[in-house]
């Protein structure tokens, strides 16, 4: 029979409209407005997962995001299906297909729950004290072993098809939860005009009013007021309600973010629609209005299906229509379950008896009850609850005068409620670091001092009574309004004329029972299976504070964030440590609080979009002639290009020999670039790099070597003098902007009185590299007219021209040590004046080359990449270029750190060259150098290879290495340890190619 | 993410910011005349404060200028920011309280 416990003319879903899901490929009827867990409770279907540690059979507890044990995963494929969705918040659509996990091999049947037997020996700390040995044991054996015993969902193996997207926002008042009390203050704050964003994490706002047939509010039943409240929020411009909308993260300054969920609720979503979007917004003021969490109540058997919290079954009953049984026991300490009782019984549930923790409970719920004819059993606790996937009956017993537990008696039920009273949701207020106090009248934490601009209204403060709650609610709009800067406006204000008084009672800790209990599975946490057993464990094996109790037990740590058990697990604890609840103190409450998919966090940034892609001018065509690419820092670069079947091996050989023996051309475009110009701008250059500037001509050109403070190699390039205020200084191409910010820094913090000015130009210019014997004959008609001679434009000179009418500023300078030029234009011309240059080499035979073949020209010449022969740790002179620091300057950048005693160490590393025996080994890069091959391990090494490749010029491998006294070390033998072997090198200058530099100067 | 206040462009988020470090350390005008100990002080010395400390920021992603800021490190809020060269400004207790609360 379908949908049997459903109510007739109970709840807000719509009858006429029933939906097909399956569940664990069974398929059900529920209605449209229900949720997944209240679609299997109105067709009696209580079980709905596995614990995860004891696999024991567990239900919904709860109907809302506090759920622990309902969890189950989402929807069918490798890519689609999201696990661990608690049931209770997944929104039934048609279609929904839906599956219980940790299971095996199904819910009704699992091999796992083998694990309750063996219960007794797996306490607290199970996994800390019994997979210690054999060490080896634990990555190969133990771990795979609990990892595929434990754990919940799974997760998806295919790529997320889905997006989502991001939305930074900005409002006066933001108001976290619309129940009474955030949707009094959403409408304070909004009819002052303040820009307000109300959020509420499920599908519909109303909190608990949507679960209260009893209230009225100005006359009218609380859902009706609710409407309203909406309708006029609506109407208000300033005001953002957003629905399945959960803060989840209160970050410093007011930065909460909030996780929205679009298309999750719909069968058919619009193409396109992202799935999730993720909010970050700053508020000028914020408002909690997160409600109170009931507490269960702690005894053996509290996990059995079909024992719920009694604000659960009262949700069930008046939100979705579900009945949650026919036959009911109620355990409770607070007067709230009274009117669940009564609810229950109107819809003609059989409540068996309602046991009352409390002596003498009395009030006009508790009368009204009894006058229903409902049997009140005051000073009664519950023993066990009996049954297995689903309860069946229930042991309650007398609470004696003198705190002991009287004969049990047995009750048939097939539905337990209980009620621990209540715990303000403190989750946010906690994150934002506000300090939470104990309140002695209500026995819960709830906010102090907030430390951020932030106010708590309602239940999650421990005002419970509705009038109080509208009232604590519309106060703390109006004064966030006006604290976010608006002319205050009358608070509204409304009459509740019929309420009831919940959360005044209230019971912590482990119920008190019979006997020793030594096998009780009495459960604080649902989610991590710890029992109060645990706890009590815990402390008598010597821990004291909570926040190691709860690491120890794992209590709290769920995904739930404890949001049932800190509380009970603290009562708990105090109980054993023999201290008041107060002294023993909270343990933190993290974000999120709910789960967050990766997807929300992901959002765009991912593929193409996870990282910004710089191209040049000059990328274009790079790709369009075969390119093989690499990224360097952020920039696309092109490693080499091969031709036909070649492998990067094949063609950087290639490469290499047509710059050596002709002409190629690379695109140096990425090179950082900055202007420095200003009256000061020589002197600016000589404090910032250790060479002197003053001397430089205008139109010559210098290498630039600059090092931080410490005298550490920062970073290398070329300088170009282009007018006697104007350097046009290059960097590497990761460094640029480090060094500019480098050079901010002492211009504006320390010589604010030098007149110059820092451009970043490495965008502004295409850089093209024309390098080998034949450069200067291709390029020569280009130029329109200038002269490029050896006379007119040595080596390290620079001249500005046009080219085919292009602005240019020529740089005759050479990375290769071949004749070499460096035309750099405006961007925007890049790639014609490369064509132009590509097509005019034709019958030289120009060669375009990447990265690599760059890398292992320089290589042969000696010159150094900061960053590969450097690592943070190599003064001018260990890098080789001690002949590029200035003598006479008085002071630079790094100068006094390089006079320290230790710079001028003669182990220092150093730059040197290294040679194989054999031509064709190539060292690897990395790879450790030692003195003795025959060495004791651990060996001291004297440095490592930093640059190695095959030389095609040269016929055989060459490698550079730092090397501790390095160059001292000429001619040694050192050694290469590697896997199963060692290579022997001999140590050489770093210079393998055209020592004396003949080929640049012609 | 905290929200800093540039003192040329306002309030701005946490990501548009570089820490540069301790405030008020002056390199030396004639780093030469240091001893060793002096500028070993100068180059890596630094507080450690446990309360208000004073710092550098730049505004990486807006107007890349520099400026000074008092932070208290325990709540990550800040007392003021102000421009370089000036001052370490005097902070009274009820500012510095309301810092540390």
């Amino acid at each position: 029979m379908s949908q049997a416990f459903r109510v007739p003319g109970r709840g807000r879903v719509d009858s006429a409209r029933t939906v097909s899901f399956t569940f664990d490929g069974r398929r059900f009827q529920g209605l449209a407005g229900d949720t997944l867990a209240s679609a299997l409770l109105a067709n009696g279907h209580h079980l709905m997962g596995r614990s995860f540690k004891y696999h024991r059979p567990r239900g919904a507890v709860s109907a809302g995001s506090d759920e622990p044990n309902a969890l189950v995963a989402v929807g069918s494929g490798p890519a689609l299906q999201t696990p661990n969705l608690r049931a209770t918040q997944v929104e039934l659509y048609e279609g929904l297909a839906a599956v219980s996990q940790n299971r095996f091999p199904c819910l009704q049947f699992d091999f796992g729950a083998v694990n309750t037997l063996a219960a007794p020996l797996l306490p607290a700390g199970f996994y800390y004290k019994t997979f210690m040995w054999p060490r080896g044991f634990w990555d190969k054996v133990y771990e795979p072993v609990i990892r595929r015993a434990a754990g919940l969902g799974v997760a998806p193996t295919a790529p997320d098809p889905d997006h989502y997207a991001f939305q930074y926002a900005h409002c006066d008042v933001l108001v976290a939860g619309a129940g009474p009390a955030g949707l009094a203050a959403a409408l304070a704050a909004g009819r002052s005009g303040a820009r307000v964003i109300l959020a509420d994490e499920t599908a519909e706002a109303g909190g608990s009013l949507l679960s209260d047939r009893t209230s009225r509010i100005d006359g009218r039943p609380a859902a009706l007021w609710v409407a309203d409240i909406l309708a006029e929020l609506a109407a208000l411009p300033n005001v953002r309600v957003l629905t399945r909308c959960t803060a989840f993260n209160y970050g410093p300054h007011n930065m909460v973010a909030l996780n929205q969920r679009l298309t999750e609720h719909l069968a058919d979503p619009a193409p396109g629609m992202p799935r999730e979007r993720l909010w970050q917004v700053r508020a000028k003021e914020v408002v909690l209005a997160a409600g109170a969490l009931e507490r269960p109540l702690v005894f053996e058997g509290n996990d059995r299906p079909g024992v719920m919290l009694a604000s659960a079954a009262r949700t069930y009953l008046n939100r979705y229509g579900v009945a949650c049984g026919k036959r009911a026991v109620i355990v409770t300490a607070d007067d709230s379950a009274y009117r669940v009782a009564l609810d229950l019984h109107d819809a003609g549930v059989t409540v068996t008896a309602i046991a009352d923790l409390r002596p003498a409970p009395d009030s006009a719920l508790v009368r009204a009850a009894q006058g229903a004819g409902l049997t009140v059993l005051p000073g009664t606790t519950i023993q066990r609850a009996h049954g297995s996937t689903r309860v069946h009956s229930v042991e309650l017993a007398r609470l004696l005068p003198d705190g002991s537990v009287g004969r049990g008696q047995r009750w048939r039920t097939d539905l337990v409620l209980m009620s621990g009273g209540y715990t303000p949701s403190v989750h946010l207020f906690s994150q934002s670091r506000g300090k939470l106090v104990f309140d002695e009248e209500l026995g819960v934490y709830v906010p102090g001092e907030p430390a951020d601009r932030t106010r708590s209204s309602g239940a999650c403060r421990g005002v419970y009574r509705l009038a109080d709650v509208l009232a604590d609610g519309a106060a703390a709009g109006a004064a966030a309004a006006a604290a976010a800067g608006l002319a205050a406006v009358q608070a509204p204000s409304w009459s509740v004329d019929v309420a009831d008084e919940p959360g005044r009672g209230g019971y912590v800790g482990a119920l008190p029972r019979r006997g020793k209990g030594l096998l009780a599975m009495a459960f604080v946490d649902f989610q991590n299976d710890v029992t109060a057993k645990d706890v009590k464990l815990a402390v008598r094996e010597g821990f004291q504070s909570i926040e190691h109790i709860k690491r120890y037990t794992t209590t709290g740590m769920a995904t739930d964030q404890g949001k049932m058990s800190n509380v009970n697990a603290l009562g708990i604890a105090a109980d054993a440590l023999g201290r008041p609840v107060e002294k023993v103190g909270l343990t933190t409450f993290r974000p999120p609080f709910t789960p967050v998919t990766f997807g929300a966090f992901a959002s765009h940034a991912r593929g193409d979009l996870f990282d910004p892609d710089r191209r040049t001018p000059i990328d274009s065509w790079a790709r369009a002639h075969g390119a093989v690419f690499e990224d360097v820092s952020l920039w696309r670069r092109a490693r080499y290009f091969p031709r036909g079947s070649e492998d990067m091996e094949a063609a950087v050989r290639r490469e290499c020999l047509a710059v050596r023996g002709g002409v190629g051309i690379f695109d140096a475009s990425t090179l950082g670039k900055i202007e420095i110009v200003g009256p000061d701008a020589a002197t600016f250059m000589n404090r910032m790099y250790v060479n002197a500037w003053t001397k430089l001509g205008v139109g010559k050109c210098r290498y630039g070597l600059m090092c931080r403070e410490n005298g550490f190699v920062y970073d290398d390039g070329v300088v170009g003098r282009i007018a006697q205020d104007r350097f046009h200084v290059t960097t590497t191409t990761g460094g640029a902007p480090g060094v500019l910010a480098m050079m901010e820094d002492y211009l504006q913090t320390e010589w604010p009185e030098l007149d110059v000015w820092l451009t970043s130009t490495t965008e502004e210019w295409a850089v093209i590299a024309l390098q080998g014997p034949k450069a200067r004959e291709v390029l020569a008609p280009l130029v329109d007219g200038l002269d490029i001679s050896a006379g007119a434009l040595p080596h390290m000179s620079l001249a500005e021209g046009t080219i085919g009418g292009v602005p240019m500023r020529l740089f005759r300078v050479s990375f290769t040590g071949e004749l070499g030029f460096e035309i750099n234009v405006p961007a925007r011309h890049g790639r014609a004046v490369w064509e132009a240059i590509w097509d005019a080499g034709q019958a030289a035979g120009i060669t375009p080359y990447g990265t690599e073949t760059m890398h292992v020209l320089r290589a042969e010449k000696g010159y150094i990449i900061v960053g590969q022969e450097t690592d943070g740790t190599a003064t001018p002179d260990d890098a080789g270029c001690g002949w590029a620091v200035s003598k006479a300057k008085a002071d630079f950048v790094g100068k006094r750190s390089l006079a320290l005693p230790a710079m001028q160490a003669p182990d220092r590393k150093q730059l040197v060259g290294l040679l194989t025996e054999a031509p064709w080994e190539v060292l690897e890069e990395g790879a450790q150098l030692v003195a003795r091959p025959d060495e004791a391990i651990p060996m001291r090494t004297l440095g490592h290879v930093s640059s190695s490749y095959f030389s095609a010029t040269l016929g055989r491998s060459i490698a550079l290495a730092m090397v501790a006294g390095g160059r001292a070390r000429e001619g040694e033998t050192l050694y290469v340890p590697m896997e199963g072997r060692t290579i022997a090198v001999t140590v050489t200058k770093p210079v393998f190619y055209d020592v004396e530099g003949a080929r640049l100067n012609v | 993410m905290l929200l800093i206040r540039c003192p040329y462009c306002g309030d701005r988020a946490e990501i548009e910011f570089a820490n540069g470090g301790e405030a008020h350390i002056a390199r030396p005008a004639d780093p030469m005349t240091q001893t060793d100990e002096e500028w070993a002080q100068y180059l890596y010395m630094r507080d450690n404060p446990k309360g208000l400390i004073a710092e550098r920021w730049r505004h990486a992603h807006g107007c890349n200028r520099f400026f000074n800021a008092l932070r208290d490190t325990r709540t990550d809020r800040f007392v003021t920011t102000y421009e370089m060269g000036q001052p370490r400004p005097e902070i009274d207790a009820a500012a510095a309280a309301e810092a540390a609360r």
